[in-house]
């Protein structure tokens, strides 16, 4: 049993297992504290709010675009930069075929990566140095709002230096970097991936049912 | 008093819809740009996410997903303490009016003033409402208004009906529609009666406002007592159900609209058998059905302030707009008005609140931002009358010229009276 095999394989597995039951778990049970139905009489519509709200909020609206163009930068940034690295990287696009869906797509030129990667890594470490500087982000943060930056960023440094798959060693730290991110991230704010659409999506039906989205 | 009952409350609070907002919030303190609080201060302890922590304690230790798992391996959030919901009790109170701004920056879309609404509950729990709300709920359940002593209302509204010279029946039975008021109408701004009074005649409305039932402030919704504010909904629905209206009204007061329309059948937990009408909606109603003419327009240039609850977080946005165009000739709109709208920093039991007047004069320097960047306004149009009377005190404070005028007195001043018309407009005209 090479080490580079517990990696891919035991590991691996336990860790996406982790990852997959502990997000729809984390899912079913903030779903299941269920709510009462709404006995007033609506002026609109619940699921148009849902949507409306679930879209509107996407960009930043009510006159606060100049306010929050920081993080609309950043945060755009890195997360569209990460789920272009995840889906159309070289390495992953080869995982995913061989390992995940049995089916392959084109992959990101090397120099689209190096790009998009800088895009990234520049959206991540923007947001997470407005953390620490900034006196409300100061105010506001926890521990596991920088664990889960920082995971996130050497999953994805480990993931550059990885990049050419010529060393098992950069490869093993870049899996078991990823590992433990998957094993964190059901217990951690990284959910926001997922509740986001319901966040928006619950302000947006009691609302719609006021004829307003805000 | 034990923290744990504040635990309990809290605990008690958080449903699929509050847990979703706890689990979205990434901290990312874009909705301190949309609290007035924060932004004339600029202390981040003002930060409307920074309010939710005592209730988010509670739900990442106590109800979260992997709670137990957390708090076995001693990463579950401290439980709160009596210092600590002392240390929130400012925050949740004092500094936030429940206006709801923050939703608009939110990219996660949270409902942050419905959930700082919810845990005020832990501190209702907990024995630490400020004295002067506490004072206010006790009067509104004792002697059912929270300003209003026993035989006021009549003879306000005898004098009102006098002024406008139209007979108004109280507790009159088998009418439609049953008016109910905000104290602070009855107390500062009773020409309001006399000005339904007036438009109702005009539109053949047949109406009467109950002697037990005719409050519409429900400081046990801004309190956040859950108890109270079914109590104080209950009395408007039983007086409802007795009359036999087919409608209430709901007046010109932000918060009653959302607590008696909108969350009030949740509270009584049963559908209203008749149907909560804001004032502002049965006036266009009126108005596009010809039932409610106008004649002449208002030369000055104004205003409208939006009402918090009754525009971003009620819906009434195009009426008050369609009724003043038809009687102003110089309507100009604020930058960010209608949902967008800044608040007038006194709504969500605020301004029933003495310890928060200083933080609360201060914040009104958005809204003055808000004002002067139009230029020239000559008045001050709102539709509610909290928002009327915290607009006028932070005017004075400001030392600006500028009336505060109801929307309803409005229209009623230019009400198609036939011969009566010109004295209205001659009236209102001086007063300018």
């Amino acid at each position: 049993m090479s080490l580079i095999w517990f990696v891919e394989q035991p590991l691996w597995y336990l860790s996406a297992t982790v990852f997959v039951v502990g997000v729809l778990w984390r899912l079913f049970a903030l779903v299941a504290l269920g709510k009462k139905e709404d006995l007033s009489v609506a002026r609109g519509s619940a699921g148009g709010g849902a949507v409306r709200a679930v879209l509107l909020h996407f960009i930043p609206h009510g006159g606060f675009f100049s306010k929050t163009f920081f993080h609309f930068l950043a945060g755009y940034a890195f997360h569209l930069g990460l789920f272009v690295l995840l889906l159309f990287a070289a390495p992953h696009v080869t995982f995913i075929d061989e390992r995940i869906l049995g089916v392959g797509w084109t992959p990101l030129p090397r120099w689209a990566f190096i790009l998009t990667a800088e895009i990234a890594f520049a959206g991540l470490i923007f947001l997470w140095a407005r953390r620490i500087s900034d006196p409300v982000q100061r105010q506001i943060s926890d521990a596991d709002d920088h664990a889960g930056t920082w995971l996130t960023f050497i999953a994805m440094l480990t993931g550059c230096l990885a990049l050419q798959e010529s060393n098992d060693a950069l490869r093993i730290i870049h899996m078991l970097s990823v590992e433990v991110w998957l094993i964190y991230f059901p217990f951690s704010r990284l959910m926001h991936a997922f509740t986001w659409v319901l966040s928006r999506g619950n302000m947006g039906a009691v609302f719609g049912r006021r004829g307003v989205t805000p | 008093m034990s923290a744990q009952k504040a635990i309990d409350a809290l605990a008690g609070q958080i449903d699929s819809t509050v847990a979703s907002y706890l689990e979205a919030c990434i901290h990312c303190g874009q909705c301190a740009e949309a609290c007035h609080f924060y932004q004339v201060t600029g202390d981040p302890k003002y930060t409307p996410t920074y309010k939710m922590r005592p209730i988010d304690r509670v739900y990442r230790r106590d109800k979260a997903p992997f709670s137990g798992l957390m708090k076995a391996i001693g990463l579950a959030p401290d439980e709160l303490t009596m210092q600590d919901l002392e240390d929130w009790s400012e925050l949740l109170y004092d500094t936030c009016t429940l206006c709801g701004r923050c939703t608009l920056v939110c990219p996660m879309g949270i409902d942050i003033a419905t959930v700082v609404r919810k845990s005020r509950a832990g501190l209702v729990a907990a024995g630490m409402v400020p004295e002067g709300l506490l004072a206010a709920a006790e009067r509104a359940v004792e002697q059912g208004s929270p300003l209003i002593k026993p035989g006021v209302l009549e003879k306000v509204v005898a004098k009102q009906s006098a002024e406008v010279g139209i007979p108004i029946e109280l507790d009159k039975k088998g009418v439609d529609y049953l008016v109910i008021l905000s104290a602070m109408e009855i107390l500062n701004f009773y020409e309001v009666i006399g000005a339904l009074a007036k438009i109702f005649k005009q539109a053949g409305i047949s109406w009467t406002i109950s002697t037990t039932a005719f409050e519409a402030t429900n400081i046990g919704y801004q309190m956040g007592s859950p108890d109270i504010a079914r109590t104080l909904v209950q009395r408007i629905v039983d007086s409802a159900e007795e009359l036999g209206v087919k409608y209430v009204i709901s007046p010109e007061c932000g918060h009653a609209y959302t607590a008696l329309n909108w969350d009030g059948p949740n509270m009584t937990g049963k559908r209203h058998s008749f149907k909560v009408i804001h004032i502002l909606e049965l006036l266009e109603q009126l108005r596009r059905d010809g039932r409610v003419k106008t004649k002449g327009l208002d030369g000055r240039r104004i205003t409208y302030h939006d009402p918090c609850q009754i525009s971003r977080r009620g819906g009434v946005i195009d009426e008050p707009r369609s009724l003043i165009d038809q009687i102003s000739s110089n309507f100009v709109e604020m930058r960010n008005h209608g949902a967008a709208n800044i608040c007038c920093g006194g709504g969500g039991g605020v301004s029933s609140n003495p310890r928060a007047e200083g933080l609360r004069i201060k914040a009104f320097a958005c809204k003055k931002e808000q004002i002067d960047e139009l230029g020239g306004v000559e008045a001050l149009v709102t539709s509610c009358a909290n928002c009327r009377n915290v607009l006028e005190e932070a005017i004075d404070e400001f030392e600006m010229d500028l009336p505060v005028v109801g929307l309803t007195e409005l229209v009623a001043m230019y009400l198609d009276e036939g011969e009566k018309k010109p004295a209205a407009r001659k009236r209102r005209k001086k007063a300018a």
